[in-house]
């Protein structure tokens, strides 16, 4: 379910913005080391919760406003190659602030143990991840389908001048929108905070990941991220049991497979 | 169509041809006043320049961005240092087996790839790219897994001792030299103009009766052979291999060097390599980190600069010239 909050952000920005943000990952990395700050300073995981993606989309804000701005009408590889020297700057800066030793962060006390489910236990924790997740996901779509912002952004990313035409702060809504990937970035981050170690080159290996979540289910597509994010767990899962060494090739397995028979993903949908 | 070919030579051309042969020669004297440290170093930047000039056949050239480069390089790498420590320490055999490795997988991942554009395009080497990375990672009985392939010897080579690095700096050279020559001829040839018209309008080029995905798969083949060429060179050089040479960041490298270089001027990843290193290098020896003022330079280059360097200094002689 991580997974689905980092990819719903992913596919939303690119959905939008048109472009592939490849220092997402970064983001996310940045939310679970705030996550791990703000635990240190405010001895409390729920403040994490609510501070640690703010600033991340604080810092989504900043990276909007003074450098995608400029490259909005060039060609894709450039916009990759600038997302690409984020990771690098961002990973170095998390380097610079915390050191190169794994960090930690542990769930609070509420959310320890084990639920008894269906015969066997399952961490209260991952059952809390998964609910957030559904959240998430519920707040996204009536964000998108039953909101005035919603209906702009829609506006604005099946015709960009259209909607500028039609009165819309597209520059404005492009900040927004970043601002709110970045957050769902950060949000993930927070969430996976304590199920793994926090490390800095966190941001490189999630970010393939969130790439074949979001190329499985169709990039821009918000349904398609949950498809995906569902799809790549069972397959985990699967892949565990049957041929445990190589699980993760399976996942670039389908993502190639998929890319070649519909590249535009399993759920083909205009706009997000 | 003769007559223009009898007039006089490009303006530029004797300069460059100058240039070349002074160029050459400094680089055949340089083991002479150079340290050790330093011919090591050198040494890398041919090794990267190759890959990075192999790379950007496919980007600069026919304008695909691959994510996935590393794997050409890393197999080339692997396959390379596993004869060479596991079946006989033959430099002809390891190095003919670990270029057949590399171009058969470039071409087996090239004809799935190039049916597709842009962003899927290089979505899609990034699946294949990381597909091989995690079969090296996980075979660990074959490529040492997380621990890399160590070992790895530097073996006679036509009764020449290739164990020093001054022998193998001279190795490199020429093997790097007689790849880039090539690569220029192909480049300057009607295949290479094709590429590169595909690149501006592949559309275009469809409907002049070409077929355009078997231009550009045989440009990904070439492209993913010279690859493989540099990671073979790599493995020896290095003695040892890790799994992250084929993890995608390293795919990114040559994207840099070509881009900081210029991607549209021959030989500038060449530069661009020797700039990436050299930065990486004194970056380094003042500080942990470096990846920070790379990643910036990229972002400036990106915005402002998108020539490249050696693109923008072009630009410049060629306006000082006259020849805008």
């Amino acid at each position: 379910m991580t997974f689905f909050i980092l990819a719903s952000g992913l596919t939303l920005v690119f959905g939008v913005l048109r472009i592939l943000n490849l220092a997402h990952g970064s983001l996310f990395m940045l939310g679970a080391y705030f996550s791990y700050q703000v635990t240190v300073w405010l001895g409390n995981f729920w403040f994490a919760i609510l501070f640690a993606p703010l600033i991340c989309a604080g810092i989504g804000v900043i990276l909007e406003r003074v450098l995608l701005r400029s490259v909005y009408n060039i060609d894709v590889h450039f916009q990759l190659l600038l997302t690409f020297g984020l990771i690098l700057v961002l990973e170095d800066f998390a380097k610079f602030v915390w050191g190169v030793a794994y960090k930690t962060v542990s769930e609070p006390d509420l959310l320890k143990g084990i639920v008894p489910m269906l015969g066997t236990g399952y961490p209260r924790y991952n059952l809390f991840v998964i609910l957030v997740g559904i959240l998430v996901g519920i707040a996204v779509w009536l964000l998108l389908a039953k909101t005035r912002v919603g209906k702009m952004v829609r506006a604005a990313s099946s015709d960009r001048e259209m909607a500028s035409g039609s009165g819309i702060n597209v520059p404005r809504l492009y900040t927004l929108v970043f601002a709110f990937g970045a957050w769902l970035a950060g949000l993930a981050g927070v969430m996976a905070a304590p199920l793994r170690s926090i490390t800095m080159d966190l941001g490189g290996r999630t970010i393939v990941e969130a790439f074949a979540v979001v190329v499985i289910g169709g990039l821009g597509s918000i349904p398609g991220a949950l498809l995906g994010s569902i799809i790549l767990g069972q397959l985990n899962a699967f892949g565990i049991v049957y041929l445990s060494r190589f699980e993760m090739a399976f996942m670039y397995i389908l993502m190639a497979i998929v890319l070649l028979i519909r590249p535009r993903g399993l759920i083909v949908k205009e706009a997000v | 169509m003769k007559k223009r070919s009898s007039t006089k030579p490009h303006p530029l051309y004797l300069p460059t041809l100058y240039w070349l042969v002074m160029g050459v020669i400094v680089l055949l004297l340089a083991p002479l006043f150079l340290s050790e440290f330093h011919i090591v170093f050198v040494t890398e930047i041919y090794i990267m320049g190759l890959f990075a000039l192999a790379f950007n056949l496919l980007f600069g050239y026919t304008g695909l961005l691959s994510f996935g480069h590393a794997a050409y390089f890393a197999l080339g790498a692997y396959t390379t240092g596993l004869i060479l420590i596991r079946v006989t320490p033959s430099i002809p055999l390891a190095f003919l087996v670990g270029f057949a490795t590399a171009t058969l997988a470039a071409w087996i991942i090239g004809f799935l790839c190039v049916r597709l554009d842009e962003i899927y395009f290089a979505m899609l080497t990034l699946a294949f790219g990381m597909m091989i990375h995690t079969v090296i990672w996980q075979w660990d009985s074959l490529t040492g897994g997380a621990d890399g392939l160590v070992g790895i010897p530097r073996p006679h080579f036509l009764s020449i001792d290739l164990s020093s690095i001054t022998a193998y700096y001279y190795f490199t050279l020429i093997v790097v030299g007689i790849c880039a020559a090539i690569l220029w001829i192909i480049t300057r040839s009607p295949f290479g103009l094709t590429l590169k018209s595909i690149r501006e309008n592949h559309e275009r080029v469809e409907y002049l009766g070409l077929n355009m995905k078997r231009y550009r798969l045989i440009a990904f083949v070439i492209s993913g052979f010279f690859s493989g060429v540099a990671g073979a060179l790599f493995g020896p050089f290095e003695m040892a291999i890790a799994p992250e040479t084929a993890f995608w960041t390293k795919s990114a490298e040559p994207v840099f060097m070509s881009l900081v270089g210029g991607m549209h001027i021959f030989l500038a990843p060449l530069a661009g390599a020797g700039i990436f290193m050299f930065l990486k290098e004194i970056i380094s020896g003042y500080t942990e980190y470096w990846m920070f003022p790379l990643g910036a330079i990229l972002i400036i280059l990106v915005i402002f600069l998108r020539g490249g360097i050696i693109g923008f200094i072009h630009e410049k002689l060629l306006a000082i010239r006259g020849l805008d």
